[in-house]
């Protein structure tokens, strides 16, 4: 109730027969929880167009098949426990629009329904729906795939793609198994700012991803000390390791692989992230951190989504912890 | 002790769902996360762990009343361990490829709770007879949901069950099934649909017994 009652009445009182009761303060952010999935979904439609861009028309069947999946789940189990329609409000759409971007391009859009099912079935409706989720349902459905299909969730190579040059191993895979040396002069950075490199469907394109970090922070829908902290956490972290001679520059670490995807759309979502400002610095910074460790020192070349579904595990602690004074106390 | 009115029947059948000892009681589970990959391995820890729990809590139970309270987990634990011994030994003799992908987890029969905890909540207060068909209950009941479970996970991680293929070469198969977080996820689900199923049996239990008495009001 209270979750329905705090959409329709800001202030309190009687609503639809029921006493309503809000402890104060209160300042309501006046956007539906639709308003704010669906204009999410908008800001990733720079990446959906890069990828086609880059990757073909084909990146558009495994998006949908995600999609059907997560929309299909939710819907399904709505109807079995008779609860009110929660497909109109976007959050199930948007999970497995955000699962469809994160996966390789001519990724099986069978494997990407089953991914959208668990992400939905599995990340969110088990734990209780919108809001009760601890983890981010999109990754929950990555994390799902990865562990489901790994051959098929690192295989580059399917991509129908108009340049040849990006049907080949990711930036981060050149450089944890290829030969560091010659990485260096094959991935220039304005290739990862533009997207001419291998990787994930929605963050090959960093300048893609950054029109929709400005989308969100615009409409004032993400928090901005989230995707600071992470970046700025990447790169001083980053910059660390690179100075003491480990890994590569700071830069190369915030813009390659799903770092700047995961920063703006992943590591922002409302419920798996923290309430507080602190917080939030903290999260971001945790993120950064985890990220840069598994990448060196992990035995996978990209560690993004364990790192944001790791500090997603810390998020209720960070909460308690940064929790500010009451007015008046001690 | 309103334990004499439950009939044989109803001692044998609780283990299998009332009182299953992984689904409701929730005891054992790390031999049922951990060998589970496949139907056949399901079935052989299950039965494994029945033979054991039939024969210690026979024995048990014919010992009750010489078995002093204070060193009874010891003597429980001798027991159990004696037909732990005997089934470790036995299946290495006669099955060594189930025993070798059982592992350790045949001589940590042992420590299963559900062996020593139906040792003490039971067989060391009835007479053999109930102590035999309550421990066959709960060996059903626990060797039947670890074969369901290993089942699930092979069919999903390795498209067979038993071994036989049913699901065509199409269907990739999903590792994480035959991993250890395809054992969380499996019994996850199962226990949440187990509680949906009881709960859905109490609701028409509780209209049943409303439809009763308004029938006897009338009557």
């Amino acid at each position: 109730m209270a979750t329905e009652s705090s959409k329709t009445s800001v202030l309190g009182g009687v609503d639809e027969g029921h006493l309503d009761l809000v402890t104060s303060p209160h300042s309501h952010f006046g956007w539906s929880t639709g308003r704010i999935m669906w204009t999410v979904s908008a800001a990733l439609v720079p990446c959906v167009a890069t990828a086609v861009w880059f990757f073909g028309f084909g990146v558009l069947a495994t998006i949908a098949g995600a999609i059907l999946g997560a929309a299909g789940t939710e819907w399904l189990v709505g109807r079995l426990n008779r609860r009110a329609e929660t497909i109109p409000d976007g959050s199930a759409i948007l999970t497995g629009l955000l699962l469809g971007l994160v996966v390789p391009p001519g990724f099986s859009p069978f494997m990407a329904f089953i991914g959208g099912v668990v992400a939905v079935g599995i990340g969110k409706i088990a734990f209780g729906g919108l809001g009760d989720n601890i983890f981010n349902p999109a990754l929950v459905g990555r994390a799902f795939l990865q562990a489901s299909f790994p051959a098929q969730m690192t295989d580059w190579s399917h991509a129908t793609s108009r340049v040849d040059a990006i049907s080949q191993a990711t930036p981060l895979g050149l450089y944890k198994f290829g030969d560091p040396s010659q990485f260096a002069g094959d991935i220039a950075t304005q290739k990862l700012l533009l997207g001419e490199v291998g990787g994930c469907i929605g963050a090959t394109s960093s300048t893609a991803i950054l029109i929709g970090a400005a989308i969100l922070l615009i409409t004032r829908i993400a928090h901005w000390q989230i995707m600071a902290s992470m970046i700025l956490g990447g790169l001083v972290f980053g910059g660390i390791f690179h100075v003491s001679g480990i890994g590569p520059s700071p830069l190369f670490h915030v813009l390659a692989g799903g770092f700047l995807f995961g920063a703006v759309f992943m590591a922002t979502d409302y419920v798996t992230s923290p309430n507080t400002p602190v917080g939030m610095w903290i999260y971001g910074g945790g993120i950064a951190l985890l990220t840069i460790l598994i990448r060196l020192f992990g035995g996978l070349p990209e560690g993004v989504m364990y790192a944001i579904l790791l500090m997603n595990a810390t998020v209720p602690l960070i909460n308690r912890h940064t929790r500010p004074a009451l007015f008046g106390a001690k | 002790m309103a334990k004499k009115q439950v009939s044989i029947g109803n001692e044998f059948v609780k283990g299998l769902w009332d009182q299953n000892p992984v689904l409701r009681a929730l005891l054992g589970l790390c031999p049922v996360l951990a060998v589970t990959t496949s139907a056949v391995n399901g079935l052989g820890m299950g039965l494994a762990t029945t033979f054991v729990l039939v024969c210690a809590s026979l024995i048990i139970s014919l010992a009750r009343k010489l078995i002093p309270a204070q060193v009874r987990i010891a003597s429980f634990i001798v027991v159990i361990a004696t037909f732990v011994t005997i089934v470790d030994l036995t299946m290495k003799a006669k099955f060594p490829a189930l025993s070798k992908s059982l592992g350790a987890f045949i001589p940590l029969i042992v420590v299963n709770c559900l062996i020593l905890g139906r040792q003490e909540a039971f067989a060391s207060k009835n007479n053999p007879f109930r102590s035999l068909v309550d421990a066959l209950g709960m060996g059903a009941g626990f060797a039947a949901t670890l074969t369901v479970l290993g089942g699930i996970r092979e069919l999903l991680g390795n498209r067979t069950v038993f071994g036989v293929q049913i699901l065509p070469d199409v269907w990739e198969p999903w590792i994480v099934m035959i991993l250890p977080a395809g054992a969380f996820l499996t019994l996850g689900l199962m226990l949440g649909a187990a509680n949906l199923i009881s709960r859905r049996r109490e609701r028409i239990a509780v209209r049943m017994a409303r439809a009763a008495a308004l029938n006897e009001r009338t009557v």
